[in-house]
Formats: C-alpha cells, structure tokens, sequence
C-alpha cells in the first residue's frame, strides 16, 4: 500500500525542487582535528543556558561535563577536548550576540578517545529517568531547532503518540551529513529509534528518506526485521520534505492544524542525526560532544562530511578545508533556511548542520538582479508548502500592515522556509519581509 | 585564512531559482512572433507596418513615463513589446497608423502608467488602448478587408497611410476598384449578427481560406498557448475556464434555442475570443493568482463574452468581458484565498 502511494506521488502540496548539489554524498565520514583552542558558549540550545562547572585554569578530560543543566529546559555541555580551561568570558557566536563562553586550550596531542562516561542499563529505566539519561547527554534537535531533545521526548501524556516519524529527508540541497549518518551509522540510529520509541510508549516509527538517497534506505532497511513496528519509506525529493509537518502529511496523511503541535495528531517527529546521537551516546552514558557537519560551497577545495568538535572555531574549519581566502559568504545550515555568518570568530555549535563556504560572486549575480514590483505571477502561491498567498503578504508588508498579515493572511503560519523568495521572478525578497514582520509583531506583542 | 578576510552577509534563502520577469516576458514575445508572423502573412505590408507602428508607439510611451514617473520597469522587462503587438494583433490591419500610435499612447499611458507601471496596472492595458479607440474611432476599428488579397505585398490597405485627423480612404471603394467587392469585407461575428450568414468553423479556426475578414489562426494561437502552460509562462488554468464556460454557455443557448445560436465551434473560433482567451485573459497582473481565483475570473470571463456576443450590441465580446474581469480580479482575490495548510483539518472538525 505504502509503495503504492509513492508511485503515485503523495507527499504534501506545492513545495520547489531546487537542485540538489549533493556532491558531497558519496564522501565518508572524516574526523576535524582539534583547534588549539575550542569556544563552548553555555547557551547552544533554546532554554536557560547551562551553568559553568569549571574554574579557570582547572584541568579538564575530554567528555568530562563543563556545564550543568539550569532547570528542565536546558542541558549540560561536556569538553570537546581535554586541555586546561584559559577563560570564562564573553565571546562573539553565529547568532549574533556574545555568549559566555568557556574557552578550552587544548593539550597538543589531546587523544580522540573519549575519557569521561558512565555506561548503564537502559532498559530497566523508567520513562521520567531515561528522560534525565537523554538530557545529561546534552544533546539537542540536530535538524536545526535545537531544542533539547529530552524536553521535546516529554510528550503530554493526555495526547498519545501512535507514530514516530524519523526524518531523514535532508531535503535541503548541499548537505549530506544526514545521508552520511544513515548509511554509517545506521545501528546508532536504530538504537535511538528504539530509545525514543520507548520513551514515547512504544509507537510504531516510520524512518521517512528522500528518494534522491537510496543508499542509505537500503543500508537501513536491511537491518530491519519483515513486519516489525520499524519501517522505512522512500519519500518523493521535494523541498521542504524535511520540513516537520510536510513529513508527517507525507508519511501518515495528517495535517497538523495552525498553532497546533504534531503531537495533537498522534505524530512526533525526531531527525535522525538526533537520534542517532542517543544511540550512540546513551549506552555509554557519554555526553554529545562532537557531531557531522557537511563542508561545501563553491570556495572550498576540500568539501566533505566532518566530525567537528564543538566549540572548534569557523576560521580554524575554514582553515582546515582549504577555503579560498577571497570575499566569501558563510552560511550555518542549508542554503534555503541557513543563516549567513558574520565572524569568522564564531565557534561550531551544537545547531550546526552544515557549512556553506561561497565565493560571494558565485551567489552575487542572482542577488544583484533587478526587483520588480510584483507581477502577480502566482508562482509563490503554488510553492508555498502552507498554502499560504506570499503575493499578498509581500504588498501588505511593503505597507507595513503586519496586523492584516497576521490576522488575515496568517503570517504566523510560516516557518520561513524560503520557497516564495527562490521562485519570484520579480526578485522580491518575501521571506525576508516575512522575518521582520514577524519580529516587529512579536515586538509588539512583548512590549 | 586571514584576519582580514572579507564576509559577506545576507538574508537566506541564499539560492534563487532561474525564473526571472525578463523570461517571461520575453518568451511571450517569442511566442506572439508566430502570431503576427501570420497575421502578416494573411495581410501583408499593411498588417507589418500596423505591427510596428504600434509597438513602437507602445515603447515610446513607456520609455517617457518611466523617465519622467521614476517608475520601476524598463523597456528591457519587454512587457510595453508585449503591449504593442497584442494591440496590433486586435485591430485591423488596414488600420490608419496614426489611429495607431493614438492606440499605443492610450494603451501605455492610460492602461500602465497612471497606476504605477508595470505590475500596478489594473486593466489589460492592450485592451484599455482598444477600447479607447473604440470610442474614438468606431469606424475605422469597424473596417476590416479581406485577408490573402492579391498584391498584398506590394500594396498599403489604403486606410492604413490615412493622414493624422484625415478620414480614412474607403475600403470597400478600394475593393471595388480592384474588382474584389464580391468578398466579405465585414468580420465573420458581424456577418452572423447583422446578416445570419454563418462562416465554417475549420475555416474560422485555420484562418487559411482566403479573403475572410479574420484575425491570425485561432489554432496557431492555442499552440504558442500550449508551449507558454507547458513551460509555465502562462497559466493554464484561466485559457481552460474562458473557453470552457463560453463553449458551455454558447452550447446551452444552443440546446435550447438551436434555430438562433449558432454551435459553441462558433462561439470558439470566430472573432478574439482565443486570442483574447490566451495572451490576454492570462495578463499576470491583472488577472488572480489565486488558483480558484483563476477559475472564477476565467469563467466569468466566458460567461460574459458569450453575453455580449449574443445580447449586446457590439459583436464581439471578448474584449469588455475581460475588462470587467479585470476590474472584478480583487474582488475575485478576495474570496478565493489558498487554504492554509492544516485548515482543512480544523473546518471539518468544526463542521462536524
């Protein structure tokens, strides 16, 4: 029935197919080595940022925890490295803001073993202490939303889960470390299936992959048992596939309603770096310390998937993969939904997926291009994966009537996923008008 | 790397796709050379100098208002081109050229400019410079001759050099002194209005047996509008609802009153209506770009040309049915928002 569906091509409506650019998707796994110094900011994470646990010029093991958790929606961060801790102190980050920052200078010839775990049982936990193994982890959504994975694990118990969604769609082009884990490190990510399976009441989960990646569904679906409560699917490739909701409307048939969470409709959804993070790392009570990053881009000369230690700095990374040293744009994450990168300063934190390293002339000739007024084409319109109208949106926020947009046209229903901006003709830049709309009304609403 | 490294920041998505206005427009063009390659085919010199008196006239006054306005748009977005030869395309080739460039001014200054140029425009502004000189000129728009005459190479329709605020030379006088008055000189809609007389639908749609007074091939048309749906330059949608409700609403009259409507091949081929169904129906900016929105104006479109033809007084339709479309495309907008994601969801809850 499933296979079925597929061929018929049922996944959500509208959506854009950029080209894909998964060059680096045959490329294994590389280890990064250690910077001379690592940054590790408290707050990597959505929630109150971890307390420091270490003194300056205390020696610390790699592995080790550096930073408590403060309060249930928070975690603790472990040393990437062992070396001495130099300093405490305020230091610039990828979001913008400087962050109190624990810097670690590394021994020379620091080893890549990990020096500091505590192996357990898993299986004779109950739900509330698994929950506290996940969060002394430390690890967070990988797919971008940071949010710390064991909050997100505590599902109300009033609405229950009847399906996992694993999401190993990766439909943003360039990035391929999703790809990479799947066919790596599949029996992690099976682990962590199962952990999260047993977390959320044992559902049936559905590991959902882009069909542009049939390697890695293959690697996943020989290790699975016929008939057993763990499937794969292959999903049509369309951006943004890996969007939460898309998935689900894709994989189960249910639409998630406006201001509503997946959970309401019997669906939960986890990424499958993130899981395969807890797979690995819960047996052997080890903290999240490191994790794979894809490194493209039209500057670099060595493109792959690395297993950067956090905390590394972006011009050490940059250094390493052999970036020209011309004007360049840096973007953390996909280049749809990625965020461009002001300091080079900034360390390599847990939110990072990937890593685009571009000659800004590579990209400039697009972005240079003439806007139009809008010409009411309607392409955004039917690429808009929330079947919202991005024309109208874009003339209201010119005018700045945030108010219609939100109560109207339901601007709080997009998640900025860009498709509207890659198709306009005119070259409007609608998500972009879209951010700060949304910012000014949550302004407003704060103020 | 050096400290000195320059990054360039801005806002994502940080990939475009290929698509630009400029494409767009451009393959319109490319498509309308095919019709006026026929329509000059049909009617000779006088129809080429009709095609660039006007389109010239149309890039002028775009070039003027964009200077003095300061509005966005150039001539380079080829959207006045587009202007130009689709007006062209809509009157008769032995239309006197200074009627022409009158055309062309009120089609890009009236139509465009005044409301802000390109994309602020409410009315196809073609068929605002067609309307004008409707009004102005309601003889001249009404004369048309026989295409495939002899000589038409070689020969000005004599109207065409007509001098500015002269009246122009009678055609029918022209057609007698070539001993050519035995043909139609009357469009076939207004032969079937005024006189009964009924042409064949395959010649209406051909448009290739001679010395009908007709525009370019109604089926050359709807090709170039195959290739501009396929590759998504136009929107499929709004072609289909024109000439589906008017091919509905003309079989209806028929069915019921057989002996006075003609059959909906008729109703399809003769006249504008797939000229007007296809390159101007479908104008971006005037029409919905809402999906449901395109079925309802694309409809009420068909509905209205069918209407006029058979009710009004003028015998063609198409071009006020797509006015009145035009200005009811807010409106339309208005009820026919996408339905958000989830939506669904939550309405049939609620019905429940």
């Amino acid at each position: 029935m499933r296979l079925l569906s597929y061929f018929r091509g049922e996944t959500f409506a509208r959506g854009i197919h950029p080209p894909h650019h998964k060059e680096t998707a045959a490329l294994p796994i590389r280890r990064l080595p250690f910077a001379p110094r690592l940054i590790v900011p408290l707050s990597q994470h959505v929630g109150r940022p971890a307390r420091a646990l270490v003194r300056i010029g205390q020696e610390v093991a790699r592995g080790e925890p550096i930073a408590a958790a403060d309060g249930f929606i928070s975690i603790p961060h472990h040393a990437p490295a062992s070396g001495v801790v130099e300093a405490i102190e305020l230091r610039p980050t990828a979001n913008g803001p400087w962050t109190e920052s624990i810097v670690i200078r590394v021994h020379a010839g620091s080893t890549q073993e990990v020096l500091w775990r505590r192996p357990r049982d898993l299986s004779g936990l109950d739900a509330d202490q698994l929950v506290a193994a996940v969060q002394e982890t430390g690890v967070v959504g990988l797919g971008g939303g940071v949010f710390p994975t064991h909050a997100k694990l505590k599902v109300p118990p009033e609405y229950p889960v009847d399906t996992l969604v694993v999401n190993g769609c990766e439909c943003e082009p360039y990035l391929t470390s999703d790809h990479r884990i799947m066919v790596e490190r599949a029996d992690d990510l099976l682990r962590g299936v199962g952990i999260a399976r047993q977390l959320l009441g044992g559902p049936r989960a559905i590991i959902g992959i882009e069909d542009n990646k049939m390697d890695a569904y293959e690697a996943i679906r020989s290790r699975l048992p016929e008939d057993g409560p763990v499937t794969v699917e292959a999903v049509p490739t369309k951006y943004p596939q890996g969007a939460g909701e898309m998935l689900i409307k894709t994989l189960v048939g249910r639409e998630v309603p406006p201001d509503s969470r997946s959970y309401q409709v019997g669906a939960y959804v986890q990424n499958v770096a993130t899981l395969a993070s807890l797979g690995h790392l819960m047996p052997n009570g080890e903290g999240f310390i490191e994790r794979v990053i894809t490194v493209a881009g039209s500057a670099v000369t060595k493109p792959g998937n690395y297993l950067v230690p956090f905390g590394t700095p972006l011009r050490f990374l940059l250094d390493c993969v052999g970036a020209r040293d011309e004007g360049l744009q840096v973007v953390f994450g996909g280049p749809m939904m990625g965020q461009a990168i002001a300091s080079l300063d900034a360390p390599i934190t847990k939110g990072v997926s990937g890593i685009l390293v571009f000659r800004s002339r590579d990209l400039a000739p697009r972005a240079a291009l003439k806007t139009y007024p809008c010409i009411k084409c309607g392409e955004c319109i039917e690429s808009c994966p929330m079947g919202l109208n991005p024309s109208t949106l874009g003339m209201l926020a010119v005018k700045r009537e945030y108010d219609r947009m939100a109560d109207s046209y339901r601007l709080g229903a997009c998640f900025e996923c860009g498709c509207c901006t890659y198709v306009c003709p005119a070259n409007i830049p609608l998500v972009q008008h879209f951010r700060v709309a949304k910012t000014v009304l949550r302004g407003r609403k704060a103020a | 790397m050096s400290s000195t490294t320059k990054v360039e920041i801005r806002s994502g998505p940080h990939i475009k796709g290929p698509r630009t206005v400029e494409q767009i427009m451009l393959n319109v063009v490319g498509s309308l050379m095919f019709v006026c390659a026929f329509f000059i085919y049909q009617y000779g010199i006088s129809a080429a100098a009709s095609i660039c008196v006007i389109t010239a006239a149309c890039l002028l006054t775009e070039h003027f208002f964009v200077r003095l306005g300061g509005q966005s748009g150039t001539l380079s977005d080829w959207s006045a081109t587009i202007t130009g030869l689709l007006l062209a395309l809509t009157l008769p080739p032995g239309f006197p050229l200074w009627m022409g460039v009158v055309a062309g001014f009120s089609a890009i200054a009236l139509g465009k400019a005044i409301f802000g140029g390109i994309g602020h425009n409410v009315f196809n502004p073609a068929l605002v410079g067609r309307a004008f000189v409707q009004a102005a000129f309601p003889t001249a728009i009404a004369t048309y001759t026989p295409s495939f005459l002899p000589g038409r190479f070689t020969e000005f329709i004599p109207s065409t050099l007509a001098l500015p605020l002269m009246t122009p030379a009678d055609a029918l006088t022209w057609l007698h002194d070539k001993q050519l008055d035995a043909l139609a000189a009357a469009t076939p809609l207004a032969r079937w209005k005024f006189e009964g007389v009924l042409a064949s639908s395959w010649d209406l749609a051909t448009s290739l047996s001679g010395h009908m007074a007709v525009g370019p091939s109604p089926l050359l048309i709807l090709l170039c509008g195959v290739y501009l749906a396929t590759r998504r330059f136009m929107d499929w949608r709004i072609p289909v609802a024109v000439l589906g409700s008017a091919a509905l609403a003309a079989l209806a009259l028929h069915a019921v009153y057989g002996s006075r409507y003609p059959d909906p091949s008729f109703m399809l081929f003769s006249g504008g209506l797939i000229l007007g169904a296809v390159y101007m129906a479908t104008d971006m900016a005037t029409s919905p770009a809402t999906p449901r929105g395109m079925w309802l104006y694309g409809a009420l479109i068909g509905l209205l040309t069918v209407l006029i033809r058979y009710y009004g007084g003028l015998p063609e339709g198409i071009m006020y049915a797509i006015l009145i479309g035009n200005a009811a495309t807010p409106l339309i907008e208005r009820i026919s928002q996408p339905e958000a994601f989830g939506t669904a969801v939550k309405r049939r809850e609620k019905e429940k």
